[in-house]
């Protein structure tokens, strides 16, 4: 039986939107956002569905962009600001597009981080394997902050003497200094050139280490996503070209620091902390900045996701693994590695689960040869397994499940095609679906699936199998829906076997709203597998079994 | 994808939709709304100085009992205690108090600076300022400048002291 289920499709107890009414909320706003998305853009290209991957790319803009620009900037305080104006004004061919998209992508990046990280709050990816990922991605948030505040200070307007006088008086709250850093803007002629020269030192050295996080970040994922789709990423570029071209990025009236700033064209994604600051106080804004960055580090530690039970880890099973690096290669969370043998088999390898980087996702069971149920064996046991979903009971279910819509009653050449459809712990609840004319069983995660299963059910009487899963793009362990349709279409071992009539094999992805959806891909797929020539359905030969215990009548 | 034609006219209508979003979004909030710093008829006095106080107790010479009893290598004449007083500093506007504080020396020795960096926003116009400070152990202050000062709206009024300059420096 599967696991009782939150409405927002998470296994494992009673509904979290009681609980957590805050995040409940938020995970339906960005599901329905999704939802419109998806519809524009295709599942894939979704710009929500890979907003990390998004921020990387607008890095990569700001980094073009900005050395660039950094060709034509004047290091010197008296030569700074007149040679931003030189810049927008196109002494280089194309350097006022330049700064304007250095700007808008350094908006954006920030905006995307900050929305990256909503994401994963709402949809509770912050604890226990996604622990390292979070704690780096909140670290990021300041480092991003950090990288851009300082090319504000650059342009040396009005705007940089605002943001440069409220980020010294900030720090000044602190007792750090000896003397208030403030002081050095008191006025225009202790602004000299070296003085420049550190900016740009910040500038350039800050950025770099954000990239250094980001790698730290997407450390511990197989596969990260660190690019878009080539159609999101020209699509992204051209709007902020566009953007560049129609409201070009000026400069505010230079620096003076004998005159206060009045009234300022904000930029509000990077300099609202000193609105903070000026409206409350400077100590009101680091008892915030504080009380924020302790929440968020916390979170994986002390929240309801944090404090839930781990779900078990999968188990190698020495006697049926000849290290062969399937699991190794496709565990979205580089929970395994391959280590010498142990059990002195001629191997050279042997697969090896670190404990505290699993999620119990069942992958690599989908991954490895020996789960292929052809096995003439009446224990099915895989080289590396979930206990608490293995692939033998899955096999058994398999069989169960097909010899119940296999009854003698229904044969006959009027009866409608047997399906057998395959979901997964965190979308659709399947096995709601039974029927007489459908079987259903749920696995970890459809990528759990061996390829060998497909045929194994057609052998065994399915008219059809559809898999199914979380919604397109939006695999809860990440890289499931992927490996599945590599594997489907014969690019990824364990594939599919090319003999393997395709027009019998179907995938549906569907989240756990989608259930009408779901049905609907049934029912159009029943139509397709009923139009087909009565041979075709009886193509493959049933497979050989032994006697199994599983067997023997009740 | 749906490839018919009309679902590929809605799915490029709803791309460049969202596009125009995202773009407006990022170029209204890198500008918008405008933040008013100062009220329009607003002016800043700013206070900042860097000064030591005067040493909390004064030199004074060893008598040859007191030479004879330290290490050849130790025996300076003159014995001068580190430690400073803090720095008082009044600053006052039209008759009312804008800063009063007593700013500590900094070190762990107490043997530094004394560093005050305040801002206060006060109406544009003429205004009569009065500074003060005092940095002796003694009560009181040893430097007062007074002065009537005319601020335009946004200018700032830095007092800044230099005790080589004879006191309290008024610029704007």
């Amino acid at each position: 039986m599967p696991e009782a289920r939150d409405p927002d499709g998470k296994a494992g107890g009673a509904s979290t939107s009681a609980r957590e009414p805050l995040r409940s909320l938020v995970r339906a706003l960005f599901d329905r956002v999704d939802t419109g998305f998806d519809a524009a853009f295709g599942a894939r290209a979704n710009p929500w569905r890979v907003l990390g991957g998004l921020a990387w790319f607008l890095f990569w803009i700001v980094a073009a962009t900005g050395i660039y620009v950094y060709a034509a900037f004047d290091t010197s305080a008296s030569g700074a600001y007149a040679s931003v104006e030189r810049i927008t004004a196109d002494a280089w061919p194309l350097s006022g597009l330049a700064r304007s998209l250095h700007r808008y992508a350094s908006d954006a990046f920030i905006l995307l981080t900050v929305l990256h990280l909503a994401r994963e709050w709402a949809h509770r990816r912050y604890a226990h394997v996604q622990r390292f990922a979070w704690l780096t991605g909140v670290a990021l948030l300041g480092f991003v902050w950090l990288s851009g505040v300082g090319g504000f200070w650059l342009v040396w307007d009005r705007l940089a003497q605002f943001s440069i006088v409220a980020t010294t008086e900030w720090l000044d709250a602190l007792p750090l200094f000896s003397e208030p850093l403030a002081a050095n803007f008191d006025d225009d002629s202790r602004i000299d050139d070296r003085f420049f020269s550190l900016l740009i030192f910040l500038h350039i050295g800050i950025p770099l280490a954000t990239l250094a996080v980001m790698w730290i970040h997407v450390q511990r994922l197989q596969r990260p996503v660190t690019q878009v789709p080539r159609i999101l990423a020209w699509g992204t570029l051209a709007a902020l070209a566009v953007l560049s071209l129609a409201l070009p990025v000026t400069s505010d009236a230079p620096a003076a620091l004998a005159v206060e700033p009045a009234t300022l064209r904000l930029d509000w994604f990077y300099l609202a902390p000193h609105v903070v600051q000026y409206v409350w106080s400077p100590q009101a804004l680091w008892a915030l900045v504080a009380v924020a960055a302790v929440a968020l580090l916390l979170l994986p530690y002390l929240s309801r996701a944090a404090r839930a039970p781990r779900r078990p880890v999968a188990v190698v099973e020495l006697a049926n693994c000849n290290g062969c690096r399937r699991c190794f290669a496709d565990c979205p969370y580089n929970a395994i590695e391959m280590v010498a043998r142990t059990d002195g088999r001629p191997h050279p390898f042997q697969a090896s689960v670190d404990p505290d980087l699993c999620a119990g996702c069942g992958i690599c069971a989908g991954a490895c040869p020996s789960s292929t149920p052809f096995r003439s064996v009446a224990d099915l046991v895989s080289g590396i397994d979930l206990p608490q979903k293995p692939i033998g009971a899955a096999r058994s279910t398999l069989e169960r499940e097909l010899a119940r819509v296999a009854a003698p009653q229904r044969n006959g050449s009027g009866a409608s095609p047997r399906i057998l459809v395959v979901g997964c712990d965190e979308s659709v609840d399947v096995v709601a679906l039974r029927s007489a004319d459908t079987a259903a069983m749920t696995l970890l995660c459809a990528a759990q699936l061996p390829p060998s299963f497909v045929e194994y059910a057609l052998r065994s009487g399915a008219d059809g199998v559809l898999v199914t899963g979380c919604r397109e793009g939006d695999c809860v362990w990440r890289l499931g829906q992927r490996w599945v349709e590599e594997r489907f279409a014969g690019e990824r071992a364990p594939r599919l076997r090319g003999g393997v009539p395709r027009e019998r094999v179907r995938i549906a992805w569907a989240g756990p709203q989608d259930g009408t959806r779901l049905t609907q891909a049934i029912d159009a797929f029943r139509d397709e597998l009923a139009s087909l020539p009565p041979e075709s359905r009886a193509t493959l030969v049933p497979p050989k079994r032994e006697r199994r215990p599983s067997d023997a009548p009740a | 994808m749906n490839t018919h034609p009309v679902n590929r006219i809605v799915s490029y209508t709803g791309q460049a939709l969202g596009y125009t979003a995202f773009c407006a979004v990022v170029a209204y909030f890198s500008v918008a709304p405008p933040y008013r710093h100062l009220p329009p008829d607003g002016a800043l006095v700013k206070l900042s100085l860097q000064h030591a106080g005067q040493r909390k107790e004064a030199c004074h010479e060893r008598t040859p009992e007191e030479l004879a009893k330290l290490a050849p290598n130790m025996r300076a004449a003159s014995v001068c205690p580190r430690e400073r007083v803090p720095v008082a500093v009044e600053i006052e506007l039209d008759g009312r108090m804008l800063v009063r504080e007593s700013v500590p020396p900094s070190g762990f020795a107490k043997d530094g600076s004394a560093t005050l960096y305040r801002r206060v926003g006060v109406p544009a116009g003429e205004h009569r300022v009065v500074a003060r400070l005092g940095d002796a152990p003694a009560p009181g202050f040893g430097y007062v400048k007074e002065t009537t000062v005319t601020l335009k709206p946004g200018a700032i009024l830095l007092l800044d002291f230099d005790a080589n300059a004879g006191g309290w420096v008024f610029r704007s």
